[in-house]
C-alpha cells in the first residue's frame, strides 16, 4: 500500500517545478496506473517513492515506512524496474541476476531458487546463461523484471515497461503483471500509453504538468470526462493532447 | 559490500581491454624498458669506445706528424668532404679535425699551434667521439710539451704543481641507484594506470550502460556501494603494483650489470618493502581517480581526465629529477613524494629508516583515507545518479 500526499519536487533551485502537489493511493492487490504525457512528472515522482530523490515537501509511505527517512528499509520492501535497466554486458543474465540477489543479502539457494521461478513464468531458459550484451529489448527487461523482484517484494513499481517491446513481449508482460496483482502485490506502474492502463490498470492516475488532473477507474474516468473513449477522456481531462502519440 | 567487490572483480576480469592494460602491458611496461634501455646504451657506449675513430681531416698535410701520431693510435684517417660545415649539419659526419694552413708556422715559432675540431654538440650522440678525439690530442700536446722541456733541461714535473685525484666512494650499490633513479616513477605510474580502467568502468561505466540507478535502489547504503568499487579498484591496482614489482625483480637478471660496474639492489626483499611503503598509495590512487571518473557522464569523458590524473604520480619524481637533493624529514610527510624518497633509498642499498616509513605510510594512508571517505558521499548528490536530467 502506497500513500502519496502532497509531493512536490522542484529542480535548478526551484526553477523547475516537476511535481507539484500530487497526492494519489495505490493499494495492494491493484495495478495503479500513472498515466501523463512526457514530461508530466511520472518518472520524477517514482522517483521520489523509490528513495533516489528526496521530496521538497509533502508526505509519502510505502507499507507505513517513509521512504525519504528509512530509506533502506523501503528499498528492501520494494521492486523497482527503473526507466534506465542497464545490465552487465559481460555478465550473464543469471549473474546479474544473482548480483543484485546478493545485494538484497539472499542466501546462495535462494538465489537459485528465485531464478528458477523467474526463468519458468517470464520464460528465460534460451537465454539466461548467455552474456547479455546480445540481447534484445525483451530480453532485457525480462532480465531486468527478475532482478528486481529476486527478493519478492510486496510492492513493485515500474517505470514505463513496455518501451520498447514488441506486441507479444507486451502481452506476456501484461499475464506477469496480472500475475503479481494476483499474488496480492502492490503494483504502480508509469506509462504515457492509454491502451496499457485500459488494458491493465484498476486505479488510474492522471498526471499532467506535476498534477494529478483526475483518479479513478476507468469507467470512472469516462463518466467524469462525459466522453466515449478513454482516450478522448484523458484529452479532455488534461486539456491538451500532447505527448499523447505514442 | 564485499557482494559489490566481488562482482567488480569479476566483471572486469572479462574484459580483456582491462586485463591487458592493467595486468600485462602495465606492469610490463616499465621493466622491459629498462632492460631495453640499459643494454642498448651499454651496447652504444661500448661500440663507440672499441671501435676505430673514423677521422676526416682537412689540411692533413700541414701537420704531418700529428697525422702520423693519430694513425699510430689506431685512428683511421680520411680524406675530408668538400664543405666540412655542410657534412656536419646534415649529419654525414660526426666530427672532422680541421688544421688550418699556419699550422707548420706557429708550430716552428713554438707558438700553441690551432686545430680545429668541427662537430654539433647538440648532439648528444658526437659527446663520446669528441672527446675521444680530444683525448689524442691533449696527450699528443702532453708528450711534445714534455719532449719540449727535456729538450731544455727542464723536468716536466715542474708544469704539474697539482696532481688530482678523485677518489670515488660511492658503492656500486648507489651506482646502481642511479640508474634505477627512475623506478619510483615507473612504480607509481603503475599504481595509477592499474587502477585507471577500474575506476573508470566502475563509475563513470555504470552510468554509460545506466546501471547505476538500479543499483542503487538495493538496500544498502550508498556509501557502501561506492566503498565496494573503490576496494575492487585499489585490488587491481595492487594487482598490477606485485606483478610489476615481481617483473623489475625478474628484469634484473637480464640487465648487462658487471659490465656497467655496478650492482642494482632490487631483490624480493626490497620489492617487499617497496611494496608495503606504496599499497597506501594504490588506495589514494584508487580514491582520487573514482572521484573524478563519478564526475564524467562517459566513459571516454573519464578517460580524458585519466589523461590528465596521470601527471600527478609524475610530479613528485620529476621533482627529484629537476632537483636532486637530500632526502630530508619533511618529504615523509608528503604522499607519493615520501615513497619516490625512499624508494630511491632502498635502491641504494641504504639501511630502511623505518621513522620515515611510518610517516610516509601513515601520511599516505591519511591522504586516501579522506579522498576514499569524499569518494563515499558521492552518490548522495542526485546529479551525480541519473544521466538524462
Amino acid at each position: 500500500m502506497i500513500e502519496v500526499h502532497e509531493l512536490v519536487k522542484t529542480f535548478n533551485k526551484g526553477k523547475v517545478v516537476a511535481v507539484n502537489g500530487v497526492s494519489f493511493r495505490a493499494k495492494d492487490g491493484q495495478i495503479t496506473g500513472l498515466l501523463g504525457p512526457n514530461g508530466a512528472g511520472k518518472t520524477t515522482t517514482l522517483r521520489m517513492l523509490y528513495t533516489l530523490l528526496p521530496p521538497d515537501q509533502g508526505h509519502m509511505t510505502i507499507d507505513g515506512i517513509n521512504p525519504a527517512h528509512e530509506s533502506v528499509a523501503v528499498k528492501r520492501a520494494i521492486g523497482v524496474v527503473p526507466d534506465s535497466r542497464g545490465l552487465y554486458d559481460r555478465l550473464t543474465a543469471r549473474e546479474n541476476i544473482a548480483y543484485y540477489g546478493r545485494l538484497h543479502g539472499l542466501s546462495a539457494e535462494r538465489i537459485e531458487q528465485q531464478i528458477q521461478k523467474f526463468c519458468d513464468v517470464l520464460d528465460m531458459h534460451e537465454f539466461i546463461d548467455r552474456k547479455t550484451n546480445g540481447f534484445s529489448q525483451g530480453q532485457r527487461v525480462k532480465v531486468a523484471i527478475a532482478r528486481a523482484l529476486i527478493h519478492d517484494p510486496k510492492t513493485v513499481l515500474l517505470d514505463e515497461p513496455t518501451n520498447g517491446l514488441d506486441v507479444m513481449t507486451t502481452r506476456a508482460l501484461r499475464e506477469f503483471l496480472r500475475g503479481l496483482k494476483a499474488e496480492g502485490r502492490c503494483v504502480v506502474l508509469s506509462t504515457h500509453i492509454m491502451q496499457e492502463v485500459a488494458a491493465l490498470c484498476d486505479h488510474i492516475v492522471i498526471i499532467a504538468k506535476g498534477q494529478v488532473a483526475a483518479e479513478g477507474s476507468a469507467d470512472k474516468l469516462l463518466a467524469q470526462s462525459g466522453r466515449d473513449t478513454l482516450e478522448d477522456a484523458f484529452v479532455q481531462l488534461i486539456g491538451s493532447d500532447e505527448g499523447l502519440l505514442s | 559490500m564485499m557482494a559489490v567487490w566481488w562482482k567488480e572483480v569479476m566483471d572486469n576480469l572479462r574484459d580483456r581491454r582491462v586485463v591487458l592494460s592493467t595486468l600485462v602491458f602495465g606492469p610490463l611496461f616499465g621493466p622491459v624498458l629498462l632492460v631495453v634501455m640499459l643494454t642498448f646504451a651499454e651496447r652504444q657506449t661500448a661500440e663507440r669506445l672499441e671501435s676505430a675513430l673514423e677521422l676526416p681531416v682537412v689540411g692533413a698535410e700541414y701537420a704531418p706528424n700529428l697525422i702520423g701520431y693519430l694513425e699510430r693510435q689506431g685512428v683511421l684517417i680520411q680524406d675530408p668532404p668538400a664543405v666540412p660545415e655542410a657534412a656536419i649539419k646534415s649529419e654525414e659526419e660526426e666530427v672532422i679535425l680541421r688544421i688550418p694552413s699556419n699550422f707548420a708556422e706557429a708550430w716552428e715559432e713554438g707558438e700553441p699551434a690551432p686545430v680545429e675540431i668541427l662537430a654539433d654538440q647538440s648532439r648528444r650522440y658526437s659527446g663520446t667521439t669528441i672527446a675521444r678525439l680530444r683525448g689524442y690530442l691533449r696527450s699528443y700536446a702532453g708528450t711534445i710539451g714534455q719532449l719540449r722541456l727535456q729538450m731544455r733541461g727542464i723536468s716536466p714535473s715542474l708544469t704539474r704543481p697539482l696532481n688530482i685525484q678523485t677518489v670515488d666512494l660511492s658503492t656500486p650499490e648507489a651506482r646502481g641507484g642511479t640508474v634505477l633513479s627512475f623506478l619510483p616513477y615507473f612504480i607509481m605510474i603503475m599504481v595509477f594506470v592499474g587502477s585507471m580502467h577500474m575506476a573508470t568502468d566502475t563509475t563513470a561505466g555504470e552510468r554509460e550502460r545506466k546501471s547505476l540507478e538500479p543499483l542503487l535502489i538495493n538496500p544498502l547504503p550508498r556509501w557502501q556501494i561506492m566503498a565496494g568499487k573503490l576496494v575492487a579498484t585499489t585490488t587491481f591496482g595492487l594487482a598490477t603494483l606485485v606483478l610489476g614489482l615481481t617483473a623489475f625483480v625478474v628484469a634484473m637478471g637480464f640487465l648487462p650489470l658487471d659490465n656497467m660496474n655496478m650492482t642494482l639492489n632490487l631483490d624480493f626483499k626490497v620489492a617487499a618493502w617497496v611494496f608495503v611503503m606504496t599499497s597506501p598509495a594504490a588506495l589514494l590512487a584508487a580514491a582520487m581517480l573514482i572521484i573524478l571518473a563519478s564526475f564524467a557522464k562517459s566513459y571516454r569523458e573519464a578517460q580524458s581526465y585519466m589523461g590528465m590524473v596521470v601527471l600527478v604520480p609524475m610530479l613528485p619524481s620529476l621533482y627529484i629529477l629537476i632537483n636532486p637533493t637530500k632526502a630530508e624529514q619533511w618529504m615523509s610527510f608528503v604522499p607519493l613524494l615520501s615513497q619516490n624518497v625512499l624508494i630511491l633509498e632502498l635502491v641504494r642499498g641504504e639501511p630502511i629508516n623505518f621513522l620515515w616509513l611510518g610517516f610516509c605510510i601513515a601520511s599516505t594512508t591519511v591522504v586516501a583515507l579522506v579522498l576514499a571517505a569524499i569518494a563515499g558521499t558521492l552518490y548522495s548528490r542526485p546529479n551525480l545518479i541519473f544521466t538524462s536530467d
